[in-house]
């Protein structure tokens, strides 16, 4: 698997306003691999849940793009970082319902379901990393699996 | 304050704070007569002046606090606001901020003539340690003016964005008893809370009992903006108006299912017509089509 060249780029989560130009990123990085319109919305809606939690929950962090080959197949990956306190039960946390906060707890479950892979690496006290990829015209993966 | 034109034992930085003290009233007349005094003190030349003797105060106070390299160094402080209001004033004159900044530069080469006129006999060593000194001081000032400036710009940003919420969430009355809002753009939460109080004080206002959110502007339903959309129905209900969401376009409703996004009991339609449509039938309101043979109710 190679990256393509260019458009791989790293952006600050520090804001409400960061999230408008996340959200616009992932948009037109998409649109500009090849994704039809539901599929960027898919992933700039997931981008945007993942984001929001990067800001709330870990305050504050970055998110990378990076445009993916795999033989004939082109993909964008996107990856949330932040240092914030980490995530004790992950499955507690992915399950769809659960907030810590006052959201709908729909954010991690959601983006999972809207992505082809989904990886999270989170220990208390080490930090959130969230890693997503989408596939161009891969069809969306079974509801089961997720 | 040194009486003595040049040459105390101190460091090259006290060296400038001392030279600055000094020539404070000579460093203003010269600043005066530069551009970027000039043209933002047109009225009196007097005025340019006290305002560059300002500047040579704070230049020297953080000359003394030994922290020329330290844009936060607390001798700026009683001149940033001075300092942005002259960028501003440059660049509403029409300057780019490369052309402010050049101006910013020009104040360095009288301060430096100065200063070499002040050290006819000292050691080369000695006098290349204080203007690199002087050099680096000015630089500094350079880098205070532009962040000053540009927290100026933010706070410009942040202004016309809290006027765009109000605005961008026009309350429009479409019928006897009906009002919609069109909302366009990102709606993150204070945007929301505009549109709630906003919709809220005209469903009261218009004794409206039917309110259409109509969301084809808004390119992204997250579970957020979703939650938001929910509070409003939930409030607007309280007051005794049904609220219709309309505008979800296809691709927003495929993602809304992925996410497990369920607007409950609201009523949504297609197309704001569509809401429109739904909310007459429920007033039963008939609509007559003209070119056809009788009403059509929708
Ligand atoms: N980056 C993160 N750092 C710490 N905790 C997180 C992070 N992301 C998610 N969480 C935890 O997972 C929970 C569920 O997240 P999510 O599904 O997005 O729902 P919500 O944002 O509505 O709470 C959050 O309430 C929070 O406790
Ligand atoms: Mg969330």
């Amino acid at each position: 698997m190679h990256t393509a060249a260019g458009s791989q780029a790293r952006l600050p989560i520090r804001s409400d306003m960061d999230l408008v130009w996340v959200r616009q990123h992932v948009r037109q990085a998409a649109a500009q691999i090849g994704f039809g319109l539901v599929d960027q919305t898919k992933l700039v809606t997931a981008a945007s849940e993942l984001a929001r939690n990067t800001l709330i929950y870990g305050g504050g962090g970055t998110m990378e793009t990076e445009p993916l080959t795999d033989g004939g197949a082109r993909g964008l990956r996107l990856t949330f970082a932040d240092e914030g306190p980490g995530i004790a039960d992950l499955e507690q946390a992915l399950s769809d319902g659960f907030t810590s906060g006052e959201g709908l707890g729909l954010g991690l479950g959601g983006a999972r379901r809207l992505v082809h892979e989904f990886a999270i690496d989170s220990a208390p006290g080490a930090g959130t990393m969230v890693r997503v990829t989408s596939w161009v015209g891969r069809p969306p993966r079974p509801r089961e699996e997720s | 304050m040194p009486e003595q034109a040049h040459g105390t034992a101190g460091s090259p930085t006290l060296e400038i704070r001392d030279f600055l003290r000094r020539r404070r009233e000579q460093i203003a007349q010269r600043w005066a007569d530069e551009p970027l005094f000039r043209a933002v003190f047109t009225v009196s030349r007097d005025e340019a002046v006290e305002a560059g003797k300002a500047v040579v105060d704070a230049l020297a106070q953080v000359a003394d606090a030994e922290r020329v390299e330290d844009p936060d160094a607390a001798g700026f402080t009683a001149v940033r606001e001075q300092l942005a209001r002259m960028a501003a004033a440059r660049s509403r004159a029409g300057l780019s901020s490369a052309q402010v900044s050049a101006e910013l530069a020009a104040l360095r080469p009288p301060v430096e003539n100065l200063l070499l006129e002040d050290l006819p006999d000292a050691p080369a060593e000695q006098v290349r340690a204080c203007a690199g000194t002087l050099g680096v001081l000015m630089g500094t000032l350079r880098v205070v003016v532009t962040q000053t400036a540009l927290s100026e710009g933010q706070a410009l940003i942040d202004r016309q964005r809290l006027q765009l919420l109000e605005v961008a969430t026009p309350v429009i009355k479409l019928w006897d008893g009906v009002v919609a809002v069109p909302l366009i753009g990102t709606l993150d939460s204070a945007r929301s809370q505009v549109v709630m109080e906003t919709l809220l004080e005209s469903i009261v206002e218009q004794q409206a009992r039917f309110a259409i959110l109509d969301i084809t502007g808004v390119p992204t339903v997250d579970s957020l903006v979703a939650q938001h959309l929910m509070k409003t129905v939930a409030a607007a209900r309280l007051m005794g108006a049904e609220c219709i969401v309309s505008g979800i376009r296809p691709a927003i409703a495929q993602t809304m299912v992925h996410l497990g996004l369920d607007l409950g009991n609201v009523v949504t339609r297609a197309s704001l017509a569509d809401a429109l449509g739904y909310v007459l039938h429920e007033l039963g309101v008939g609509i007559v089509t003209p070119g056809a043979k009788g009403a059509v109710t929708r």
